[in-house]
């Protein structure tokens, strides 16, 4: 289905997970963090390159891989993504909602 | 009245591996979910929570029909250790940490973790023989209290 998010007619799935990541850029991902009521900052968007960096490169998203990422520990990251931080974060990357129960 | 599940209260009960994991897996996949999420370590569960003892915890080989070995052959030494090392090896691969580190990302995911008073004291057990990222010692009803909002659940393991 088609979403409105920053003006523009966005391909999502029933979650609201994009579904053509060529589709994201920045202000797409800004308008996704707003609709989570989440401000970005320098450190919000250094995770979410990371988590596309991985997405691009085939590698599963874990809460341990976040661990190990050494761009952020987990604290933080529940930080800066209190309700769900995986979940809310790769929602704002444009990348597929991770599949692993942990 | 929402039928949203708001919080998560493990009670575990087991010291054998699946029955930590379980409790683990589940109370971390509430963390994941934005579900707040405490897990009640009581009896055999405090042995996840000892530190010399929490790299140790084994599959049970014997009374477990499910483990599809006969019961004599499961009580054999060296069985459970073995069937315990190749279940740890399957579940390295699925990137499932091991005990200790599964703690601290628990606890890391703001899980709280909280030992059961009454067990403790029955096993003499000290505050150092226990994890650092323990959250304290309370009574069951201590523990009951926690459960303060609707959306609250409970399981025993």
């Amino acid at each position: 289905m088609k979403k409105l998010i920053a003006n523009r007619e966005i391909d999502v799935n029933e979650e609201g997970y994009l579904i053509d990541f060529s589709q994201w850029n920045r202000e797409i991902g800004e308008g996704i963090a707003s609709n989570c009521d989440i401000e970005m900052t320098d450190k919000h968007w250094e995770v979410i390159e990371y988590l596309q960096d991985k997405h691009l490169k085939e590698e599963a998203l874990s809460i341990r891989g976040i661990k190990k990422s050494g761009v952020i520990n987990i604290k933080e990251f529940y930080a800066l993504f209190p309700k769900g931080p995986l979940k809310t974060s790769t929602l704002i990357a444009g990348i597929p909602k991770p599949k692993s129960c942990i | 009245m929402s039928t949203k599940v708001k919080k998560m209260l493990f009670i575990l009960s087991k010291g054998t591996i699946e029955n930590a994991y379980a409790a683990f897996v589940m109370a971390n996949g509430a963390r994941m979910e934005g579900i707040e999420s405490e897990i009640f370590f009581t009896f055999f569960g405090l042995e996840a929570i000892q530190k010399k003892k929490l790299e140790h915890l084994h599959v049970a080989t014997v009374g477990n029909p499910a483990m599809n070995i006969p019961t004599m052959l499961g009580g054999l030494p060296g069985v459970e250790a073995l069937a315990t090392k190749m279940m740890k090896k399957e579940m390295e691969k699925l990137d499932m940490p091991p005990v200790g580190e599964f703690l601290e990302i628990l606890s890391d995911s703001g899980c709280k973790l909280w030992g059961c008073k009454l067990a403790i004291d029955m096993f003499h057990l000290k505050e150092e023989d226990l994890i650092d990222e323990l959250d304290g010692i309370l009574t069951i009803g201590d523990f009951y209290n926690r459960a303060d909002q609707e959306g609250t659940h409970l399981l025993f393991i």
